[in-house]
């Protein structure tokens, strides 16, 4: 434990109990940044269909630090920090591009696609004079080089050696509900971002509440896409930090939420226009929704078509940019292209069952920051971490604290 | 230059950001055609050639499930914008429709009075003119300068 953190002490009721300084304490938020984003944690950067051939390049972030990712002439995928050798400018400004190798706008010191420093402008001077010494070695200084691993398409970097392998780090189960979703090579469908009012934890435990889903999100409710009484569960990871919440599609009828006069269940409201919602059942096991988690700052989404990677960048203690990215598949015909193209109404920051969650986390932050050493309340399913086959728990929530407790030593 | 027809997009601009503007959500719709297209990108998504929108409707009946969910099912704190639009490019298309491009800057005032430059863009439009009908947008694409939104984007733009 270091210095900062042993001023603070987690409350002894234990994982069902969350104090509101975590979203409060900007030494924690500074500490976060090497335990947990520099850590051994898997980031994702962003979808192999983002470096679509050879020399090619994308910007994505570790935490707060940019980083550049990039594929090389041979195909081989790297990333390393976005930080130039010499004098640390940006390396790439662009969001993404191609080139053979990276040219430092400052001083003009190049890079290969691995991140290596291959050329220092005027390194021997000019007719003798100036340059640098024969014994220098500013390659050492060169930018630091993420491990990368690949999984169905889809790119993790860790700063890490210490990291397990990202097979074992997301498990087995986690594992294969990503393989679930990215059936087929991505076609990538476009994106924007999302500017929340709040700290990246709030984002990561909305993520892993399958509590809150039908309860916040009345256009869920009242068309049925998701209600706790259908059929379905979470799937949490042993370390905690990665799950997956799923419903299936079937309707069950029933009117739990109505008879308790639940402000999202709107019994008169209708869509004129139905076919916003019109499904096809890609996948052929009925599952209508799911949402899965990777520990700390990923999210993969299956909502009826809609699929989409969303990425959490922490952007200060009360701001967090959510990167959103849309896909299909190239084995997609036009018309499940267009179904997609339609049910992104229901996703993002304008989308019917995701905007309130912008909102959700900013309300808390805001009375977080007066809140101090008061606790939050996260009991619903009891105490535990554990899968469960029902979805009025808050399991993978109390999973998301134990990893994180893991990780800073708290 | 026809004066009469930029009078003409000029008037069905400042009529439809009005109706925003001043929380007549129910109006919004019947700007458009009964089979009108309106959606909401960014220019990176143009620029890259890709599909995805922010909203996307392709019929009246899908713009009036908009404000019916805005109005009933949908939680945000209460929110209005105000429009400034420029002067419009105007090129006339065919079959009396014009193809009208129009800059737009969006303040979003909080009803805790914080107010902010939320959105700057362009408005890409066909527009019909002809006939005896009142003007109205056969499409509307929304094309935000930013892909960055602040917290959500509710209201229609």
């Amino acid at each position: 434990m270091t210095i900062a953190t042993a001023s603070r002490h987690w409350p002894a009721q234990g994982l069902a109990r969350v104090p509101y300084w975590v979203y409060s304490d900007e030494d924690l938020y500074a500490q976060e940044q090497a335990r947990i984003f520099r850590g051994r944690t898997w980031n994702f950067l962003c979808l192999e269909a983002e470096l679509p051939g050879p020399n090619t390049y994308c910007r994505s972030s570790l935490g707060e630090m940019p980083i550049v990712v990039a594929r090389d002439n041979a195909g081989a995928v790297h990333a390393f920090e976005n930080r130039c050798a010499h004098r640390g400018s940006l390396l790439c400004l662009k969001e993404r591009g191609a080139a053979k190798e990276i040219v430092c706008v400052y001083h003009n010191w190049t890079y290969d696609l691995a991140g290596n420093l291959t050329g220092v402008a005027f390194r021997r001077g000019l007719g003798g004079k100036g340059g640098m010494p024969k014994d220098a070695k500013p390659e050492e200084h060169g930018p630091r080089k993420l491990r990368v691993e690949t999984l169905a398409g889809l790119v993790f970097g860790t700063f890490s050696a210490d990291t397990p392998s990202l097979a074992d780090y997301l498990g087995p189960e986690i594992a294969a509900r990503i393989r679930r979703v990215m059936r087929a090579p991505v076609k990538l469908l476009g994106g924007y971002s999302q500017v929340l009012p709040s700290n990246w934890k709030l984002y990561m435990e909305n993520v892993k509440d399958s509590y809150h889903a039908s309860l916040l999100h009345a256009f869920f409710t009242t068309f049925r896409l998701h209600r706790l009484s259908q059929k379905g569960g979470v799937i949490i990871s042993d370390a905690g930090g990665n799950h997956t919440t799923y419903s299936m599609a079937a309707d069950v009828a029933g009117k739990e939420y109505e008879q308790a006069g639940m402000r999202s269940a709107q019994d008169d409201f209708r869509l004129e226009a139905p076919e916003l919602l019109t499904t096809v059942d890609e996948y052929g096991d009925g599952v209508g929704i799911q949402i899965l988690g990777v520990f700390p700052s990923f999210v993969l989404q299956q909502i009826r078509n809609s699929l989409a990677v969303r990425r959490v960048v922490p952007q200060g203690l009360e701001r967090t940019e959510l990167v959103w990215t849309a896909f299909g598949f190239t084995t997609d015909d036009e018309a499940l292209t267009e179904l997609r193209l339609r049910q992104a109404n229901l996703i993002g920051p304008a989308g019917y069952v995701s905007m309130e969650d912008g909102a959700a986390t900013g309300f808390v932050q805001r009375s977080a920051r007066a809140a101090g050493d008061e606790l939050s309340v996260v009991e619903m399913g009891g105490h535990g971490t554990s899968s469960e086959d029902n979805r009025v728990t808050e399991a993978a929530v109390r999973g998301f604290w134990k990893d994180y407790r893991g990780h800073m030593g708290l | 230059m026809d004066v009469a027809l930029h009078f003409k997009v000029q008037d069905l601009n400042a009529r439809y950001v009005h109706a925003i503007d001043e929380d007549q959500l129910e109006q919004w719709p019947d700007f458009f055609a009964e089979d009108g297209r309106y959606r909401i990108t960014t220019a990176e998504n143009v620029e890259r050639g890709l599909p995805l929108s922010l909203m996307y409707a392709t019929s009246r009946a899908m713009m009036r499930d908009r404000v019916n969910s805005l109005r009933n099912a949908n939680v945000y704190e209460s929110q209005r914008y105000r429009h400034a639009v420029g002067t419009p490019l105007i090129e006339p298309d065919q079959d009396g429709i014009v193809r009208a491009v129009t800059n737009f800057l969006v303040a979003r005032i909080m009803h805790t009075g914080e107010t902010m430059l939320f959105a700057t863009g362009r408005y890409e439009d066909r527009i019909a003119l002809a006939g005896d009908a009142r003007p109205h947008f056969v499409e509307k694409t929304v094309i935000l300068d930013s892909r960055q939104i602040d917290t959500l984007l509710a209201i229609p733009l």
